[in-house]
């Protein structure tokens, strides 16, 4: 990943609403979000997102304290990706033809992908891992033709200090 | 005990000690103004939901308190979005309750229903939907502390009609007295950090050259005392914004009073030159810094602010100091006091008398008025300010007019100037005054307004008439846009594309008399303080006066937009090299 993307986990009040305020202060104040991802907490009172921000768009400080501002946001940690793991999931559909049909097979046990789903023109694949790992996949999939694709955005968390 | 939604609305408003709120009734909202009714709490009918949101900002600004208001679902909550918005610009701890449709309604297009939590979102500080009956008393709760508490704004709260109907079982709970809040993300700093504090003391005793440059949240956190105390200690000189005009006194001999585009030449000049901003409850607006990689190029900066997103927001801060500015300032002197025992201020009697040559060639200036010309914009201000009480308050609108008030009224008390800053809102004055007004009862409240302005919300000194809230408002009639005129002149070449308005319509004594005020018109240099004695005799109804002012009126200085600030035009009479 490029450096300019940084990672934040934001901890927020599970109240209606409070995606489309976040979302809404990224929009107005010009910060662009490189991906988003909403999950619910151990504790259902609160919600987490990982939201990948470009830091070219704005300096982090400000959208930091821009976000903390919010009165639903409860905790904002920067993870820099020394300290952090993120992870990925991608689900894809790509052509299956006579001819390319053992070149992906092998392509998915090297990276070790799971099949979920087969056909006799299509296959259906998913791997979670590292982003960039999840862009090289996506890279070598194109060759063969993605059907459809979907990625889930990054989440992640710091590391457990030793 | 049981209660309903609407009863708890009136008991939970009282309990925060509301004496009054502006508002106008509608499908929605019907059911709570029911019980408003065998409430202790003043309600003032106004002519338009936007004049109630002015209002209850004009209350907030001249009494501390926040300000409420009351209106119905849909088009009143979107007449309701340029005071929240004005409201948020400027920090004005504002209170705002919506009907909206019934909880089954909702998403369904009902009859006047909008999404007015989505469409306030980004112009208030936090907006609550109500979800159930039994949350209004915590919400109430809880939108006032976070209106007043931290960096005051204003909080929307939108209640769905069945929950205070009290004919609908939905809208029965249990009364409760709520205690403390459950805001887990909400927890403003009030304490200045020590550290940061006595940094910003070591700068300021190596500076050569400081200056104060202070801002709203003076007033905001009620620090005028301090920031005198503070100029005083250290014979700094004090610069203050438009937003904390009368935050330190204009007849005191540090004062040097407005900087900015429109600011006096030795405001301007100073921040200018300085080799440290003192910035206290500022924000580096653009209307102060001008081409902001060119304001105060040798300045560094010490930043106290209460939200500390403001810091390196605009400019960047060699110490800033998050919390109550009061606070902060009361901290910094300490610091500076302990540092003067082992430390001097170097020798700035230079920096000082710089300061007193620019204030001595470049006073703020008009021409003589000629014969056949229209009243003198300024002169109508200077004969207000001197024929008034000293604590009068002064609510403005927005434009040229707004401009000569800040600049040719003296300030000497805080909350006495009222005014649209960060959004700069045409139509705020006189709804601002009446406001002003109800909080400040024995109190001389004059609105000082353009043409254009008056024309957007002078329907509401009807309300002022009826409600008994005898303001006077004196309109700067030049006839014209002025402000847009202005630049139309300057900065495209006098090519006046939709600027003109008519002095003459509409006739703004009859209208001022059809609206149950006395309207009075002043066409010639004597009749400006007769005029204005005779208003202020009349306490028993509105005052309108139409000054009949010459249109040709330029504000300077100006700083033009996006250049630097040492790029000001001074007055012509005072030479631009
Ligand atoms: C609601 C709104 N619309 C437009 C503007 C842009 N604007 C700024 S000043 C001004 C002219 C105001 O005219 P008037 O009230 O007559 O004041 P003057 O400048 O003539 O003193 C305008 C149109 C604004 N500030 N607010
Ligand atoms: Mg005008």
């Amino acid at each position: 990943m490029a450096e300019q993307f940084h990672t934040l986990v934001v901890r927020v009040e599970n109240k209606p609403g409070v995606l489309a305020r976040v979302s809404g202060l990224f929009a107005r104040r010009g910060f662009n979000i490189q991906s988003l991802a909403v999950a619910p907490t151990d504790n259902e009172l609160f919600s987490r997102l990982t939201i990948v921000v470009d830091a070219e768009s704005a300096p982090m400080e400000q959208i930091v304290k821009q976000l903390d501002k919010l009165i639903n946001v409860v905790r904002i940690q920067e993870l820099s990706p020394n300290d952090s793991v993120s992870r990925e999931l991608i689900l894809a559909t790509v052509n299956l033809s006579e001819g390319t049909e053992d070149n992906i097979m092998r392509e998915i046990e090297s990276f070790d992908a799971n099949v979920l789903s087969v056909g006799d023109k299509k296959i259906m694949v998913s791997l979670s891992g590292h982003p960039d790992v999840i862009n090289e996949f996506e890279t070598v999939l194109e060759k063969y033709g993605i059907v459809e694709v979907q990625r889930t955005g990054i989440v992640a968390l710091a590391t457990i200090a030793q | 005990m049981k209660t309903n939604g609407g009863k708890a609305l009136m008991k939970s408003l009282e309990a925060q000690g509301v004496e009054i709120v502006f508002g106008l009734p509608g499908g929605a909202i019907l059911p709570a103004y029911d019980p408003l009714i065998d409430s202790s709490i003043r309600h003032v009918l106004v002519r338009h939901e936007q004049g109630a949101g002015h209002m209850a900002e004009g209350y907030a600004h001249a009494t501390g308190l926040p300000g409420v208001a009351i209106v119905t679902s849909g088009p009143a909550a979107t007449n309701m979005v340029t005071p929240l918005a004005d409201a948020m610009l400027d920090s004005v701890p504002l209170v705002c309750i919506t009907g909206q449709v019934a909880s089954g309604a909702i998403g369904s297009d009902a009859f006047q229903e909008c999404d007015t939590t989505g469409i306030t979102m980004a112009v208030t500080k936090h907006n609550f939907l109500v979800a159930e009956a039994s949350e209004i008393p915590q919400v109430i709760h809880d939108a006032f502390h976070i209106a007043t508490t931290g960096r005051p704004g204003p909080v929307l709260v939108d209640i769905p009609k069945d929950l205070v109907d009290a004919n609908n079982p939905v809208s029965h709970f249990d009364d409760y007295e709520p205690s403390g809040h459950d805001l887990p993300g909400y927890s403003p700093i009030q304490k200045p950090d020590h550290a940061s504090v006595l940094e910003a003391a070591e700068l300021i005793f190596q500076s050569d050259r400081p200056i104060i440059y202070s801002g709203g949240g003076i007033l905001k956190a009620r620090a005028a005392e301090q920031l005198r105390e503070l100029a005083e200690l250290l014979d700094i000189h004090v610069v203050t914004t438009l937003m904390n005009r009368g935050g330190f006194p204009d007849d005191h001999p540090l004062a040097l009073g407005m900087p900015g585009m429109h600011g006096n030449y030795t405001a301007v000049t100073a921040i200018q030159e300085s080799d440290l901003l003192i910035t206290l409850g500022a924000r580096f607006d653009d209307r102060v810094t001008g081409k902001v990689d060119e304001f105060a190029p040798n300045a560094k900066v010490i930043h106290a602010d209460i939200d500390p997103a403001e810091f390196n927001k605009v400019r960047s801060a060699n110490v800033s100091i998050q919390g109550d500015v009061g606070q902060t300032i009361t901290e910094l002197i300490k610091a500076l006091k302990q540092l003067s025992e082992t430390k001097d201020h170097p020798d700035r009697s230079a920096w000082k008398s710089q300061i007193s040559g620019w204030k001595e060639r470049f006073p703020l200036v008009y021409d003589d008025w000629q014969q056949g010309e229209g009243l003198k914009p300024q002169y109508v201000i200077e004969q207000l300010r001197d024929n008034t009480p000293d604590d009068t308050i002064v609510a403005s609108g927005v434009g040229q007019h707004q401009m000569w008030a800040s600049q040719f009224w003296k300030f000497n008390h805080p909350y006495t100037w009222i005014n649209s800053g960060g959004l700069g809102t045409m139509g705020f004055a006189v709804p601002a005054a009446i406001g002003a007004k109800a909080g400040k009862p024995d109190r001389m409240v004059w609105a000082i307004d353009g043409d254009g302005c008056f024309q957007m919300t002078n329907q509401e000194l009807v309300t002022a008439r009826l409600e008994n809230f005898p303001v006077k408002i004196a309109v700067l009639n030049n006839g014209y846009l002025g402000m847009v005129r202005q630049w139309q002149e300057l900065f495209y070449d006098e090519r006046y594309s939709e600027v003109h308005l008519q002095p003459d319509l509409p006739d703004y004594k009859k209208l001022a008399e059809a609206m149950g005020c006395v309207g009075i018109r002043v066409e010639s240099p004597e009749e400006v303080k007769p005029a204005i004695d005779q208003a202020n005799e009349i306490n028993d109804r509105p005052v309108v006066i139409d000054f009949r002012t010459e249109a040709s009126e330029n504000v300077y200085p100006m700083v033009p937009a996006g250049k630097s600030n040492s790029d000001v035009i001074v007055h012509p009479s005072q030479g631009n090299d």
